[in-house]
């Protein structure tokens, strides 16, 4: 009966470990408290102030607005990349695929560094223009929307496309009603990927970001140095509002899977009866 | 032909040379040259001759050792049960461990020192046990994440084979399957030990003021030293070679971190 | 008015492949008439798929034109070309339905909705699939996809159809099915049809004219009844039906000299000239023994339902015979062939073949003589085990008694010896011919085979003499029975 137990109950202990934090926290970003420990009144107090403070609604759409624009070049930029290189000779596709394996193993640091200096240091463009901040988090991301098309792409029965041009398709039609629509799901996950790097990047904005300009990350790390109470408090709140979303975000997912999974058991059933 | 497939290559190839290879040249230049553009080999010996750097790496190389060994130890059980079970509902499970790596780390490392602050009272005293858990509580996702891909793609029949031929449970473990997870250890050990040595704002956070490698990085920036910045970022760039040449596995780790979602 | 006929025409076309030099169509000529069901055949690498990919436009030629109606289209990338194709592995877009498949191509040429509509239901009608316009592709069976792969071609009306192998995933039932489909299309809708597979029986039942290819060359071109009645060469022979072939030499007028025997023919070729001869299986008369050309014992026996297979061993010939009469194994036979069945052609090359065997040792034999070799460098992949035993790639043991080895050694390569036990084998000297600069000996060795050798000297006839053979010159190839 203890062995039996033993497993679940090493699961559970982890995930407390894991989650005890966060919803403590939550917890308390629906009181007045200023610590953990001290119980006070029901409040919604810190979750007026992290949606009224200009400062930190600001620093929430600048990390929003930041993580979607990298995204979005990021996935366009490494899909691009990723169908010229399955097409191209080996030489060519080794160079890209290799040089696209940099960032994937690079320190971020030292990435957030390096682009600094070539940037700023180097080519002396100033931080304000937001070029080496976009430029930074892009190259962060598109390596992974790269590697996440790519086995779409190989997965795919070549003569698709050669059939598209058969039938009267330009190239460039082929491209479009033909493969991308089956490599679709690989830039799916590749851009959703892309917005969790840049949300979570603390480096790469550290070493590029004009000095006005905060996200999340970089915000957060400066305001726990600082003692300002109410400001704290309300990251709580921000804390609380994020661990939400991500548990919409995966039971979303999780059910359309579950959906589609279904769904295709049940046509391929069908098939068979056939 | 105006369009063709291979020419959609042509614009990341350029972005790659560009924000990847070219930086490094930089860096490297940057690395062996002082303030005045003349060639110096003194940012790498005063790396290798300060004691104060030395100590940093020694610093950087115990946390890092300590997280990884730490992570591992928790990490394997729980893929090792997840992957074994015969629960239905076991990628929900898995899920869930996986989930926090989508929450801002600078925001689960505030709730973390919230709860430290409690339990230790101040959390100063115990710098380098904060800047274990701190990493521990930041990695131990990836750290699970391959183990449980590695050993959930197993063969059962292996097992059952070792079990059959009269090994005990024990014996099946040490001898069948810890050695077929050995590249899902490798993967996952790759994906903590190096942030391990870099992620300096874990220990920033939680009040640990000594430096890391990635903290010396940032103090060099601080101060507006190019050119010592790109030597320790020379350095850890080396030592990610070398440890990725080790360990054989930049595919891996690439399908590891892509395979988060 | 000929040329009108013509659709389409390749004129020294040749692909060599740019990343790794290799040559997959050599000087490829061909015309087709409209409205023909023209068939490449030939076993895989043959470049029967380069060709009908380079009349498809996606790939170009290294040299040569391609002239459809006259024109070149060797500049028109393929979605120019009024040519559609009906791919392997039907290559039927997966995220479209039916219709949207079947529509692809009408909307790349912004026909009217409502034509498209109309020309989708008629093709689908003509493929017997009325009312599958909303199917999802992955609902599909195999023969479904085929059927829905040809209307997508189809709907277009493009002058020519390309085949590529479209029946080869499919299981023979449903294949037989298809071919018969197939031509009668081919025969409703009146469009030129060019199709590639590597089976003769399917090349055989549907085609007006087909194209045999070996390594990139055309090798004979010709009505089905052409192909299998007059085969130009031992490939075409061999590849089309069953056939003896047997290499040998003309020996007078209208006489010719393989397999142990002299055989009357009605090929005419110069004396001394290297033949090979083809004969039949069905073509192949038993006789008492004495009565025949040759003598044989029977070797193996197989009913297969309308007629049998017997094997019958004349020396080291092996000669296979389909009648309707039995016979026993171990009987003495005689064996002729009706002058007319046989097929002499010129030979390509006077290589000499023989088979040796594998001895319980794994080593080679042949005559019993050691063939100085190892099993292990002519089977590739293969391994000795510590136990003497030999196992080949996929890990099986040889079993000497399944495989033998085909040896292939030139005639310039034999060197005839007085010393008879020298040599690999004896035999005497039944035929010489002065060729110029050298002569060409036919020796009829004690296992009844004959062996061609170039010689500078003179040698008698009936003499008799050892064949020495350098190992270094050989070439094997395994065989399984």
């Amino acid at each position: 009966m203890a062995r039996k137990l033993i497993r679940p109950l090493f699961l559970f202990l982890i995930l407390m470990f894991l989650y005890l934090p966060i919803l403590l926290l939550a917890f308390y970003s629906f009181t007045s408290s200023t610590h953990i420990g001290a119980i006070r009144g029901f409040s919604m107090q810190n979750y007026v102030t992290l949606f009224t403070t200009p400062e930190l609604t600001g620093m929430i759409a600048g990390t929003i607005t930041l993580a979607l624009g990298a995204a979005l070049l990021a996935t366009l930029l490494g899909t691009m990349g990723a169908i010229g290189a399955f097409y191209s000779r080996q030489r060519a596709s080794s160079f890209i695929t290799t040089l696209n394996q940099v960032p994937v193993i690079n320190a971020d640091v030292v990435t957030g560094f390096s682009i600094c200096i070539l940037l700023v240091v180097v080519l002396h463009i100033s931080k304000d223009s937001y070029i080496p901040l976009v430029a930074g988090h892009v190259t962060l991301c598109a390596p992974f929307v790269f590697l996440s098309v790519m086995p779409r792409i190989k997965q795919m029965d070549s003569s698709i496309y050669e059939a598209a041009l058969d039938l009267g398709a330009t190239p460039f039609t082929a491209l479009m009603e033909v493969v991308i629509p089956q490599i679709v799901p690989g830039i799916i996950s590749g851009f959703a990927l892309a917005i969790t790097l840049s949300l979570d990047d603390y480096f790469i904005a550290m070493y590029t970001k004009p000095a006005t300009f905060d996200t999340i990350s970089t915000y957060v790390v400066n305001a726990t140095k600082g003692a300002q109470t109410t400001i704290k408090t309300a990251l709580w709140a921000l804390s609380t509002v994020i661990f939400l979303i991500v548990v919409l975000v995966v039971l979303a997912s999780n059910l359309r899977a579950m959906r589609l999974e279904a769904a295709d058991t049940g046509r391929r059933a069908a098939a068979e009866n056939r | 032909m105006a369009f063709s497939r291979k020419s959609l290559g042509i614009p990341y190839a350029v972005f790659l040379v560009v924000f990847v290879a070219a930086p490094l040249l930089f860096l490297f230049y940057y690395a062996f040259t002082d303030g005045q553009g003349q060639f110096t080999m003194q940012n790498l010996l005063h790396f290798f001759t300060d004691p104060n750097t030395l100590g940093t790496l020694y610093y950087s190389f115990s946390i890092a050792i300590v997280t990884t060994v730490v992570c591992l130890l928790l990490a394997y059980p729980v893929a090792y049960i997840l992957a074994t079970s015969r629960l239905r509902q076991r990628s929900v499970i898995l899920m869930l461990f996986v989930m926090p790596m989508w929450i801002n780390f600078s925001l689960r490392i505030t709730a973390l020192k919230e709860i430290l602050n409690v339990l230790e009272g101040n959390l100063a005293m115990y710098p380098f046990l904060n800047a274990v858990i701190g990493m521990t509580y930041d990695f131990l996702p990836f750290m699970i994440l391959p183990l449980y891909t590695t050993i959930s793609r197993l063969d059962g029949a292996l097992r059952e084979a070792a079990m059959d031929l009269g090994a005990n449970d024990v014996q099946t473990f040490l001898r069948v399957t810890l050695p077929l997870s050995v590249p899902g250890i490798i993967s996952g050990v790759s994906m903590v030990f190096l942030p391990a040595m870099t992620n300096y704002v874990v220990l920033d956070m939680l009040y640990n003021s000594t430096y890391i490698m990635g903290s010396l990085i940032g103090s060099y920036f601080a101060a507006y030293n190019w050119h010592g910045g790109s030597m320790i970022s020379l350095i850890l760039l080396a030592m990610i070679c070398l440890f990725t040449l080790l360990s054989g596995s930049v595919e891996e780790e690439g399908s590891a971190r892509g395979a988060l979602l | 008015m000929e040329k009108k006929d013509t659709i389409i025409e390749l004129r020294g076309v040749s692909k060599v492949f740019e990343d790794n030099g290799f040559k997959a169509v050599d000087n490829f000529n061909l015309e087709v008439k409209r409205g023909e069901f023209v068939t490449f055949l030939g076993p895989s690498g043959c470049g029967k798929t380069t060709t009908l990919r380079m009349i498809a436009g996606f790939d170009k030629p290294t040299e040569g034109d391609i002239l459809l109606n006259g024109e070149s289209i060797v500049g028109l990338p393929p979605y120019r070309r009024p040519i559609n194709t009906v791919f392997q592995r039907y290559a039927l877009f997966p995220h479209m339905n039916v219709f949207d498949n079947i529509a692809f191509g009408l909307r790349q040429k912004k026909t009217a909705k409502d034509v498209i509509v109309r020309k989708v239901k008629h093709v689908l009608e003509l493929v017997d699939l009325e009312g599958f316009e909303e199917r999802g592709i992955g609902t599909l069976s195999g023969g479904q996809q085929q059927r829905i792969a040809i209307a997508r071609a189809l709907v277009n009306e493009p002058e020519i159809l390309l085949l590529d192998e479209p029946l080869g995933a499919l299981d023979l039932k449903m294949r037989k099915e298809m071919q018969l489909e197939l031509k009668s299309m081919h025969d409703k809708l009146g469009i030129t049809f060019i199709y590639v597979t590597h089976d003769q029986e399917e090349a055989l039942t549907m085609s007006d004219k087909i194209v045999v290819m070996s390594e990139g060359r055309t090798q004979q071109i010709g009505t089905p009844e052409d192909i299998y009645n007059e085969p130009v060469n031992a490939f075409v022979a061999d590849f089309i039906g069953e056939s003896n072939i047997f290499n040998g030499m003309m020996t007078g007028h209208l006489k010719a000299r393989f397999c142990g025997g002299e055989f009357s023919c009605v090929d005419d070729y110069e004396e001394g000239t290297h033949i090979t001869a083809v004969v039949r299986p069905e073509d192949v008369e038993i006789t008492k023994p004495g009565e025949g050309t040759i003598t044989g014992v029977v070797d193996s026996v197989i009913f297969k339902g309308i007629h049998y297979e017997i094997t019958v061993l004349s020396g080291r010939n092996e000669i296979v015979i389909q009648t309707v009469r039995n016979a026993t194994v171990g009987d003495r036979v005689g064996l002729r062939v009706d002058p007319e069945n046989i097929h002499i052609m010129l030979a390509e090359d006077h290589t000499n073949k023989f088979y040796a065997d594998i001895n319980p040792d794994f080593r080679l034999e042949y005559n019993g003589h050691r063939i100085e070799t190892s099993l292990t460098k002519i089977i590739r992949g293969s391994k000795r085990r510590e136990d003497g035993t030999v196992v080949d790639a996929a890990g099986e043991v040889l079993e000497p008694g399944r495989v033998r080895i085909l040896v292939s050694i030139q005639p310039q390569d034999i060197e005839m010896t007085d010393d008879q036990d020298a040599g690999l084998v004896q035999g005497t000297i039944s035929n010489l011919i002065y060729k110029g600069d050298h002569y060409s000996y036919i020796i009829h060795t004690e296992l009844e085979q004959d062996f061609v050798v170039d010689d500078e000297d003179l040698w008698n006839m009936d003499d008799r003499v050892g064949l020495l053979m350098p190992v270094d010159k050989m070439t094997f190839t395994l065989k399984r029975k």
